[in-house]
């Protein structure tokens, strides 16, 4: 039976992991091979890698840090931050990531997802949508959550499934930080909607906060940062007590 | 021990050689005939599309090569079913070293199009170490192959099919050594005992 997937986020800035809360502080939590090995021997099932770097120059030095990566780390993962064109992405996949992740590039050229899943394939296209509630609307915002565009949730999401993405993650920006849940009620609006996995993102703060993204949300994985890398919620743990509450994950 | 992956233009050569490197194998990576004939053990990756693969490698003539190989061969994901005698991605005709077609999942229930993700093992064969029975791997597909007599694991996802298959000289699993974490490298340890 296909399992429930855990997924720790790493934000990588100068080659460096750090996590911002609610996108704007940011605390240093280590070095990425080290703490990306670390999360696949304690049970994850994939990681993402996103490179929060702000310009190109300082981005130069992720293909490789992304080598040095599947170098090390015997489990699926996903890379992102800045990747704008099918030019951005080969050598990702030629360096061993399974997936890239893309956002406010998608936003400002939609057909960019076409492009990127005729060339690799959708399995490895995920379309990451940071939203938040406004006048009650899911409004999907771009560059790290700071600028409000007028696209919605719902019906980019569906979008994106349309023109060839393989998955959705979607970090809802009023949960993330707050570690008082995932934002179950979109999730399982996504879920009923979508033919492609959705990975929740935002909001987890304890291990029953993944009960309810998978049950209530319905999400087919679930991805955090913050509480993995400060230690307040253990991998081994987390996926012990899913399987005692009947979640299907992997155990190893 | 000589230990070749056939170079073409497969998704995950990287991601497979960066395994071997990890279980301390030294290997070749090559697409030259007589290379790969005097291997002692032959590695076929696969990432990709049927038909357009299938293309590359008759016109560098290393379907022909791979099918008269004698020493053990792995074929891997989109490389176990280009070992099979017809795909239905893009109606393409294989290898044909296993007799089996290879199917395209059809959606039922909530169980949605690729499998992707980990999802358990059940053995049926001797050659995969017995350590491995219900262990979790990690899969990417859309198409399958379903249960025959040369399967060697099975999985469920929509219905059951080969994750595993294995006749004469020829092994292959469905999914992801690479990616599998230690039961990836136990898959590929038991290849490299065979």
């Amino acid at each position: 039976m296909l399992t429930k997937r855990i997924i720790p986020c790493l934000d990588i800035k100068d080659g460096r992991t750090v996590k911002g809360v609610n996108f704007v502080n940011i605390r240093d939590a280590g070095d990425p091979v080290e703490l990306g090995t670390l999360y696949a021997q304690q049970g994850a099932d994939e990681l993402v890698f996103l490179d929060i770097s702000a310009t190109n120059e300082q981005r130069k030095t992720f293909a490789s840090l992304v080598r040095d990566i599947a170098r090390h780390i015997n489990i699926p993962f996903t890379v992102g931050g800045g990747i704008s064109s099918v030019a951005d992405v080969a050598p990702l996949l030629e360096a061993g990531a399974d997936k890239v992740s893309i956002n406010s590039a998608a936003v400002r050229n939609p057909n960019l997802i076409d492009e990127l899943s005729r060339a690799f394939g959708a399995q490895c296209i995920v379309l990451a949508i940071d939203a938040r509630k406004i006048d009650n609307l899911w409004t999907v915002h771009t560059h790290g959550g700071k600028n409000p565009t007028d696209k919605k949730l719902f019906s980019w999401a569906k979008e994106a499934q349309e023109r060839g993405a393989g998955e959705i993650l979607f970090t809802s920006m009023d949960h993330d930080g707050t570690k008082s849940g995932f934002a179950n009620d979109p999730l399982s609006k996504l879920y009923e909607m979508l033919q492609i996995p959705v990975i929740a993102s935002g909001g987890a703060g304890t291990k029953e906060h993944f009960i309810d993204a998978f049950v209530l949300g319905k999400a087919d994985a679930a991805l955090a940062a913050s509480i993995f890398h400060f230690g307040e919620v253990k991998i081994p743990e987390l996926k012990s007590f899913l399987k005692n509450k009947e979640i299907n994950v992997r155990m190893n | 021990m000589k230990f070749v992956i056939i170079k073409y233009n497969a998704g995950n050569i990287q991601s497979v050689s960066f395994a071997l490197e990890r279980l301390g194998i030294d290997f070749t990576i090559t697409d030259n005939a007589e290379e790969i004939m005097k291997a002692d053990k032959v590695l076929f990756p696969g990432v990709g599309e049927a038909s357009t693969t299938m293309a590359y490698l008759r016109d560098k003539k290393l379907d022909q090569v791979i099918t008269n190989l004698k020493q053990p061969v792995l074929g891997i994901c989109l490389g176990m079913q280009l070992m099979c005698k017809y795909s239905e991605e893009n109606n393409t005709d294989c290898m044909g070293i296993f007799g089996e077609s290879v199917k395209l999942f059809i959606p039922k229930d909530n169980l949605k199009v690729p499998h992707m993700g980990w999802n358990n093992l059940t053995l049926s064969s001797g050659w995969l170490d017995p350590t491995i029975e219900n262990q979790f791997a990690y899969f990417v597909h859309s198409y399958y192959v379903p249960v025959n007599s040369y399967t060697s694991a099975i999985t469920e996802y929509i219905n059951p099919f080969s994750a595993a298959m294995h006749k004469d000289n020829f092994y292959a699993v469905q999914f992801h050594p690479e990616k599998s974490a230690k039961t990836g490298e136990l898959v590929l340890k038991s290849f490299l005992k065979v």
